[in-house]
């Protein structure tokens, strides 16, 4: 614990910080551009230099210096002030000054710092060096000239996003940064133009569309995963026009993915903004909200409760599910299920189906079996705290299922429940590397669950968690990882099939051989509409998906920018999403189509405002008060030991950047697909 | 040049033996001297295929041998001739008047810095100090350093290697290595510093 003055206040700090981390400690800003706490240390900037005492009569770098005992430092003297000058002048030589039709203007470390400490003018005349600009595929825009090589786009590939795409060549005055034509492979990708401090990287999507003190910033919660990421929604007017993240260090510290990112152009294509009904021609024509209602409740009259069914999609808010359930409840009906997917989850056992050791307990784990998942994909952010785990080493990792490039090294065990049994039992040799390693943690993806054996393999997964000994006092290795924002939220308010109520398969094959004559989808896209011909469908929901071109009748709802809604991410985290903009057209929240229908269907739900389900909801289900603050669930019995089939597990996402309607709807996910997913070199010409 | 490059069995045992000097687990430190092994095997060029195949070799990722290649000057990203002409014009070497070997060889072939002739032979670049200063003013000629040059010295240097000659480098006045131009200045009272 060294104690240093900073700027004449002593104070003490932690072993193995550096001067800049004590720095910030103390209070005092130091000016950076090359140093970011989540990647490593490059000190190429210079823009950080403080006066040290004892030390040579020079300058030093804070970011590369660690603190030490008796260290008198200086961070306003003529010497700083002047050293601060000086790098701001020689950044500046080479940038030019573009900054009018810079997209980074308003929001630049390079604008703000040259404000704040460097000269008022420049004493360079001679031409300034130009520098070509670099493809880096659809999301990634750039103009190298403005590059002031911090390198923290090339730290963050490689060190975060695990992949080897970036790099700067040349050298001095020819430096530049390049990914030699490719596009950057991560999922991550669109972190680096968060991270470029200047206007080097910017978002391709985005370009030359606003200006940030034009923007309506509303901090809200991502939808489009089950990691729940923080995201801020940057809006102009009723139009979403970036999704920036929100430092979270539980859930996804300071970064999202790309879909979070960039799918916000989905959000003003496909939209349902008015209700429809299917005329007496079979086609879908637009109506009047009284019109579909009724609709509705003359179709529901007579119908026996059994025969009405219930699904919800991937990203629904707990408030309208809530507002369904109870609809469903006063319907009489039992059937309804929120895992479209048909995963066979248990809906009984908080901690059958959470993911227990947090996505920031990731970190303290020693060894990872996966079974039935590819985390890249599914959950780039906790594929992220995995390579950060694996990063420090001694982190073994073990897949069984699809194989994928998971970012870091990886055991392929198998492909499917075989290995799972021998490694239940013991005779697979990675079950020792799990005996040996002390903190135990397995991943259960919904490839894994989302079969007609699903309920044995989750309770195989949990006789391995057993037997390896994963379950310990304070630490529960267990996890299932979700794909999708609104399960674990439908789990815990159990919208779940009631006594005798049929799941997804039941509803879906009921409705084919017309032992279900009405089907609600709320939001629920990802199933085979074919199957639902023969019902009476009704789909409430932001986007004319495949659930809107099955319908008979369509409630036009509202996206998760334009809703208050609860969602529950993976780790069974409670958090709350804010409007952003206003759905379009005649497009209302969700839980108000639904306490409005239930009036129609003589079923009048008991509340009649936002606070008022919000009350109930808490009375049913206490923990959704607790925002932002996952419990511990208990460690029960669950599963049912059964016989598994011997297929290989097979991926529960087959296009990352195409997932659900929104994303779908995405002119930018459809570039990505093209890009990465469907690699058409062709169209991967060079700079740009 | 060709755009497909394999070790010859001859240079991969040399290649192996570089690696083998790097912990396990290290071996991309070997980078720099596979990339000059490699670009000697393909007349001083590190090719796209030389890149590639050291990166496979070492199992880099291909940016990380560019970053490298690029950086260094003695690797070459572009093609070279047969000889690589390398003129120092720092201050001692322009002290010395590495000017008129310039202005001579700029002459003499039809060339520039930067440029190769169109037999292949030559390739002319200008470089910073090689080293050898108190031999002003110097040309570096693939790897051999002829020093003491002036505009004629040069035309014939480069004249015979047109022919297919390659002259002794080193000092082109004929003195011993770097002694002084004229003879020992100090010691000569000394029986031992006689010559003979």
């Amino acid at each position: 614990m060294p104690k240093l003055t900073i700027d004449g206040v002593e104070i003490e700090v932690e072993d193995g910080l550096t001067v800049l981390q004590a720095c910030e400690q103390a209070g005092v800003e130091i000016p950076r551009f090359c140093y970011h706490e989540r990647l490593s240390i490059a000190g190429n900037c210079r823009m950080c230099l403080v006066e040290v005492k004892p030390g040579p009569p020079k300058p030093q770098a804070s970011c590369a210096l660690p603190a030490g005992e008796g260290m008198e430092v200086i961070t306003n003297s003529p010497m700083v002030q002047k050293a601060r000058h000086g790098v701001m002048e020689f950044l500046l030589i080479n940038h030019p000054l573009d900054c009018p039709i810079c997209d980074q203007g308003g929001e630049c470390d390079l604008q703000d710092q040259a404000m704040a400490f460097g000269h008022d003018g420049s004493r360079y005349a001679e031409n300034k060096r130009a520098i070509d600009d670099k493809y880096m595929g659809p999301l990634i825009n750039t103009i190298m000239t403005r590059c002031i090589h911090c390198t923290r786009c090339v730290r963050f590939s490689t060190e975060v996003g695990g992949v080897e795409d970036m790099g700067m060549i040349n050298r001095g005055e020819s430096a530049e940064i390049t990914t030699l034509g490719k596009a950057v492979s991560s999922e991550l990708s669109g972190n680096v133009i968060d991270l470029c401090p200047v206007g080097a990287l910017t978002s391709k999507p985005y370009s030359f569309v606003a200006r940030p003190w034009e923007l309506r910033k509303t901090e809200t919660i991502d939808a489009l995963d089950a990691t729940g990421s923080n995201i801020r929604i940057d809006a102009r007017g009723n139009e979403v026009l970036r999704v920036l993240p929100r430092l979270n260090e539980d859930v996804n510290e300071e970064w999202i993915s790309d879909k979070t990112r960039f799918a916000c152009d989905g959000l003003r294509r496909q939209r349902l903004d008015k209700p429809y009904v299917r005329n007496a021609e079979g086609k879908l024509a637009p109506a009047e909200w009284d019109e579909a209602f009724e609709a509705i409740a003359a179709r529901v009259k007579g119908v026996d409760s059994s025969k009405i069914a219930a699904l919800a999609g991937d990203l629904c808010d707990a408030e309208s599910m809530f507002a369904l359930k109870a609809l469903m409840a006063a319907l009489g009906s039992q059937n309804l299920d929120c895992r479209q997917d048909g995963a066979k989850l248990d809906p009984t056992n908080r901690v059958a189906y959470l993911f227990n050791t947090g996505i920031a307990g990731v970190e303290e784990a020693d060894a990872c079996l996966i079974i039935g998942s590819n985390p890249r994909w599914e959950a780039p952010l906790v594929n992220a705290r995995l390579r950060k785990r694996w990063l420090r080493g001694n982190f073994s990792v073990g897949v069984v299922g699809p194989r994928s490039d998971l970012t870091f090294d990886s055991d392929y065990l198998g492909g499917g429940t075989d290995t799972l049994r021998q490694i239940a039992d013991g005779s697979h040799p990675f079950a020792s590397t799990l005996k040996n390693a002390e903190r135990l943690m397995l991943i259960l993806g919904m490839g894994a669950l989302a079969r007609s054996d699903g309920a044995a393999v989750l309770a195989a997964a949990r006789a391995i968690a057993d037997s390896t000994g994963m379950i310990d006092d304070g630490w529960n290795g267990f996890n299932v990882l979700h794909t999708a924002a609104a399960r674990v939220g439908g789990l815990d308010l159990g919208f779940v099939p009631g006594d005798g109520g049929l799941d997804t398969n039941g509803i879906l094959d009921g409705a084919g051989s017309g032992a279900v004559e009405i089907v609600y989808l709320l939001g629920a896209d990802e199933i085979d509409t074919q199957k639902l011909e023969k019902a009476f469908v009704i789909y409430q929901g932001h986007h004319g998906d495949a659930g809107a071109h099955a319908a008979d009748v369509i409630l036009p709802g509202a996206a998760y920018t334009e809703k208050s809604g609860t969602y529950v991410n993976t780790e069974g985290r409670v958090q709350q999403g804010r409007v952003a903009a206003f759905p379009p057209g005649d497009a209302r929240e969700d839980w108000t189509i639904i306490r409005a229908l239930s009036a129609k269907v003589g079923h009048t739900l008991p509340f009649d405002d936002l606070p008022a389900l919000r009350k109930q909801l808490h009375a049913a289900c206490p923990h959704f008060t607790r925002l932002d603050d996952p419990d511990k669930a208990v460690w029960r019995d669950f599963g049912t030991v059964g016989t598994m089939d011997a297929a290989p597990f097979v991926a529960s996402i087959s296009n990352f950047y195409m997932t659900d309607p929104i994303s779908r709807a995405s002119e930018t996910m459809a570039k990505c697909t093209q890009e990465f997913i469907l690699g058409d070199d062709e169209a991967t010409g060079t700079d740009g | 040049m060709s755009d497909t490059f394999e070790f010859t069995p001859e240079t991969l045992e040399i290649a192996k033996g570089y690696i083998a000097k790097y912990p396990e687990g290290r071996q991309a430190s070997a980078v720099l001297p596979l990339l000059d092994l490699a670009q000697r095997q393909n007349d001083n060029y590190a090719s796209d295929a030389v890149i590639d195949a050291v990166a496979a070799m070492l199992d880099m990722p291909r940016i990380r041998v560019v970053e490298v290649a690029s950086f260094y000057t003695m690797i070459n990203t572009e093609p070279v001739g047969k000889y690589l002409l390398q003129f120092c014009t720092t201050t001692p070497c322009w002290l010395r008047d590495s000017g008129e070997v310039v202005d001579a060889t700029k002459d003499h072939l039809g060339i520039d810095f930067g440029g190769t002739t169109e037999d292949g032979l030559f390739t002319m670049r200008e470089v910073e100090c090689l080293g050898a200063c108190v031999n002003a003013p110097i040309v570096q000629v693939n790897d051999d350093m002829y020093e003491d040059l002036t505009g004629p010295k040069m035309v014939e240097l480069l004249d015979a290697l047109k022919a297919g000659r390659v002259p002794p480098h080193g000092s082109q006045t004929g003195r011993q290595t770097s002694a002084p131009i004229g003879g020992a200045q100090t010691l000569t009272d000394l029986d031992f510093a006689k010559a003979d």
